[in-house]
């Protein structure tokens, strides 16, 4: 048999895709990923100038940007109203605050399960119910290693990705007699704005890293690449899956 | 903006040592106990006490306790 060059079930060709928190870090990289893959991208964000910046740096024609902050439920539902019919959607957006149990504001507990939970989950009911999810799509939501391991400070954020999780074995599923997939992604510490200037000194971070088995980091476009699998019709038998991208840290104790 | 009122909510924030071993010019990482734990119970204090958002980074170079208060200071 001769080696044919354009067999790729891990192309996005064709596939019209939604990423929110595409104005940086693994949102930004996602997008640009599947653009280079052949994908239609739609991307949102709330900085117009950072959002600008994913768009001008996308492969191909036809990308669509809408500038949304969606913990507010107008802009929300004006996106899935812009939207074209998906074949993909990735629940990226995400905040983070580091905060010890004895200091967790109400505020802050209200405002990270609002963008990291209950944003993604009225989104995906949204699209549904205006039937802008097509038949074999797929939904990736970006959840965190912190979901299921603990770290110092990060109870909040931990927590409110575990809840993502759980939601997406249950979208998954609701969702399969659709033929709609869902699985969430649980990355390491990834070399991002979300990580840098926050309450770990560049020491600490750089000491952090070197725990990892795999000795750093990871950068936006390994799990940017883990997504797309998910996205792909290379995973079309996989939904409910927590996929674990963290450079081997949860290994340890 | 009081100095002895944020070496006492300093203080505050460690189980072990006593209240008494701190004073403006402690070199607080030299304490035993110490830990990244405590230095993260510090920049959450100064986010509810004083509402000035200090990072890791002015923690980890500041070395009296004194130092953290004039960063804290400049930035209220």
């Amino acid at each position: 048999m001769e080696y044919n060059p354009t067999y790729n079930p891990f192309s996005l060709k064709g596939k019209t895709i939604l990423v929110t928190g595409a104005s940086s870090g693994i949102g930004r990289a996602t997008a640009i990923e599947c653009s280079k893959l052949g994908a239609i991208v739609i991307i949102t964000g709330r900085n117009s100038e950072r959002l600008q910046q994913t768009y001008d740096s996308l492969y191909g024609l036809g990308h669509l940007q809408i500038i949304a902050d969606l913990n507010n439920l107008e802009d929300l539902t004006s996106l899935v109203n812009q939207v074209p019919i998906l074949d993909g959607v990735v629940n990226n957006a995400g905040i983070a605050k580091t905060q010890p149990i004895s200091f967790i504001k109400e505020e802050d507990l209200q405002k990270i399960f609002a963008t990291n939970t209950f944003t993604p989950i009225l989104l995906v009911k949204q699209l549904l119910r205006k039937k802008k999810i097509n038949k074999n799509a797929s939904l990736v939501f970006t959840s965190s290693v912190s979901a299921i391991k603990s770290d110092l400070g990060n109870s909040v954020y931990g927590a409110s990705k575990a809840a993502l999780q759980s939601y997406v074995r249950y979208c998954a599923r609701e969702l399969a007699p659709k033929s709609i997939r869902a699985n969430s992604i649980h990355p390491g510490m990834v070399n991002t704005p979300l990580i840098t200037g926050g309450a770990h000194s560049d020491d600490d971070l750089q000491t952090d890293a070197q725990k990892y088995p795999l000795g750093r980091y990871g950068r936006p476009e390994e799990i940017a690449w883990s997504i797309i699998y998910l996205l792909s019709d290379a995973s079309a038998w996989i939904t409910g899956h927590s996929l674990i991208i963290d450079g081997g840290i949860s290994t340890l104790i | 903006m009081d100095l002895q009122e944020f070496v006492a909510h300093f203080a505050e924030q460690f189980e072990e040592t006593d209240a008494s071993v701190f004073t403006p010019q402690t070199k607080y990482h030299e304490l035993e106990e110490w830990s990244s734990l405590i230095g993260l119970s510090i920049i959450a204090m100064v986010d509810e006490e004083y509402d000035v958002a200090i990072k890791g980074n002015d923690v980890k170079s500041s070395v009296t306790i004194e130092d953290l208060f004039n960063i804290v200071k400049e930035r209220a």
